[in-house]
């Protein structure tokens, strides 16, 4: 305990975080309506230190903290650096969203920081007991904020539902953790990781915690047969915590797949490897085939989602570390189009008129020709057509899982995106090629269509220069496994 | 002699009951909120069971957590279904649909 203080400064942005989450609820409590955006400021100005922060820890070798309870490696850097830029562009888009439905509060922000903190220690998390705490408290502050829109009763909900299965789904997450805790006598992942390996432990006991373990990760990510909540949940919230609730926490689960899976349970492999695989073929499958028949949007973007959850957690069945790259690579590149496409949706969305069926899109080239053309980007990106970065994306993940010469998979990923591509390009016939129904009127907020275009042109430069983003994600996971 | 595995059986049970009570109750929202905590109790006889039998300390240390953990999660839930009924002035499961596609 004498060296207390460089602990302290590996937890720096995370206690940062936490004491500006506290002073922006009091803060938003004494200024008026007319004053909001003094919240907002405060919430920028606390995500771009937290940032400076983090980036000055800097990375070398993996740091532990706290008994080893807490690591700190390159792996984590990324995802946190994501996070905060991911949150940052999420509260840009919803501003004025917001604000026209007066719900832009302390409380939004002060919730959306709390769970960002659960996302930065489930990131961090090295023991069972943080990894618990993390999770606990970034679902706490999503329950929360998808029933942020009190009077609203689709938002109660997605509200209840998601408490329901998420309360489920911690439950036999714990029973899981509570099994290897019993075989292994330890808490910390490595340990136990040592305590399989060196000792013969009957292995199906630990397959049966095992799964439970997938279960709850399944459940975070939104996979196929553990995303029944996520369509409903996607639809009942308002559209700027839609997109928070599909970009944040997946950095939190994918990184307690890598910390379990690739970090603890590494010698179980061929188990985990088959639960893997059948999740992910069941999720781009019937993601795909679902999202042909919605008729709202926001339902269509969700079963949209658990396909591209699919192609991650493909990736991660590959089980070596190129595979483990891919994922992360596809993972950074879903968060892109997530925010771009959202951020059209709520960008097309006024206070009194709000898109929500997929048939008021028709004829908006006619009305709106420069975000008719953002959102064509961004569906030939979600679709994987080059040369937008969505196409790299999937021919990564494909390239790790032919390269494994497990052929079938990739077959049906590949018809299983030709199928995904008919929604997607739907849009752009509707768009284009459609008489306009519905008048869509908005007045266009020029600080976010400027960000829009340069997030949705991101999509086009990142496809034309892939290498970037694919080392930077290559060398997050190469320095930590 | 009772010995491990006993408690282990009794906590499988336990949970069991907590998650057919989830999928099986038609009614009350209330009712799912027990299940749930029911869920959560039985985890917490595991640990306390494996920290006895291992003379571990760790595992007891987890549950003051669950515990902890579980009262805020049964107040955000009791927060929300107040919500819910000011707005249907039901808590009934089979009331709450509008979601659906």
């Amino acid at each position: 305990m004498t060296d207390l203080i460089p602990q302290l400064n590996l937890l720096l942005p995370e206690i940062f975080i936490a004491i500006m989450a506290m002073f922006i609820l009091l803060v938003g409590l004494f200024i008026d309506d007319k004053n909001k955006h003094i919240s907002y400021g405060l919430s920028q100005f606390t995500l771009l230190c937290a940032g400076l922060i983090t980036a000055s820890i800097g990375f070398s070798q993996p740091q532990f903290a706290f008994n080893d309870m807490f690591i700190f490696d390159s792996l984590a850097l990324f995802l946190k650096m994501m996070s905060y830029i991911t949150l940052s562009i999420v509260f840009i888009y919803s501003k004025k969203y917001l604000f026209d439905k007066n719900l832009l509060n302390g409380e939004y922000f002060s919730l959306s920081f709390f769970a960002l903190l659960g996302v930065m220690l489930m990131i961090s998390s090295k023991n069972l007991l943080l990894m618990y705490m993390g999770l606990e408290l970034l679902s706490l502050s999503l329950y929360a904020l998808i029933a942020l829109n009190r009077d609203d009763k689709k938002s109660n909900e997605a509200a209840i539902k998601y408490f329901v299965l998420g309360a489920l789904a911690s439950g036999l997450l714990l029973y899981g953790m509570s099994m290897l805790y019993g075989f292994s006598g330890s808490l910390d992942l490595y340990t136990i990781g040592n305590v399989i390996q060196t000792q013969n432990i009957n292995s199906e006991i630990l397959v049966f915690g095992l799964v439970f373990i997938v279960v709850g990760i399944a459940f975070k990510l939104g996979a196929v047969p553990f995303q029944m909540w996520v369509p409903d949940v996607y639809e009942g919230s308002v559209t700027p915590i839609t997109m928070m609730i599909s970009t944040i926490p997946k950095f939190a689960a994918v990184a307690m797949l890598i910390r379990f899976l690739f970090q603890g349970l590494e010698s179980l492999i061929v188990d985990w490897q088959q639960m893997l695989l059948i999740m992910a073929i069941l999720s781009m499958v019937i993601g795909n085939i679902t999202a042909i028949a919605q008729k709202k949007i926001k339902r269509m973007l969700a079963y949209s989602t658990i396909s591209h959850i699919g192609f991650v957690l493909l990736g991660f069945y590959v089980g070596t570390i190129s595979g483990v790259q891919a994922s992360i690579f596809y993972l950074s590149t879903y968060i892109i189009m997530t925010l771009a496409v959202f951020g059209l949706v709520i960008l097309l969305s006024s206070s009194t008129k709000s898109i929500e069926l997929i048939d008021d899109l028709k004829g908006l080239s006619q009305t709106h020709p420069w975000e008719a053309f953002l959102m064509m980007i961004v569906m030939f990106s979600l679709a994987g057509i080059p040369p937008t970065i969505g196409f790299y994306a999937k021919f990564s993940i494909l390239q790790v899982v032919v390269d494994k010469e497990v052929v079938w998979p990739a077959i049906v990923a590949v018809i299983s995106a030709l199928i995904g591509m008919y929604y997607y390009l739907r849009i752009i016939r509707y768009m284009y090629f459609e008489k306009p129904t519905k008048k869509i009127n908005i007045k266009t907020h020029f600080p976010m269509l400027s960000i829009l275009t340069i997030n949705a042109g991101g999509l086009l430069v990142l496809g034309i220069f892939p290498k970037t983003l694919m080392s930077i994600s290559a060398l997050a996971v190469g320095g930590s496994l | 002699m009772i010995d491990l595995s006993h408690f282990l059986i009794l906590a499988a049970l336990l949970f069991m009951i907590g998650v057919v009570g989830i999928f099986l109750n038609r009614k009350n929202i209330i009712i799912l909120l027990m299940a749930i905590e029911l869920m959560l109790l039985a985890v917490n006889m595991n640990f306390i069971a494996f920290s006895y039998y291992l003379g571990d300390l760790a595992g007891q240390i987890f549950v003051f957590f669950i515990l902890t953990v579980a009262a805020a999660e049964a107040a955000i839930g009791l927060a929300i279904i107040i919500i819910v009924f000011r707005n249907n002035r039901t808590i009934d499961v089979e009331d709450i649909n509008q979601l659906k596609g």
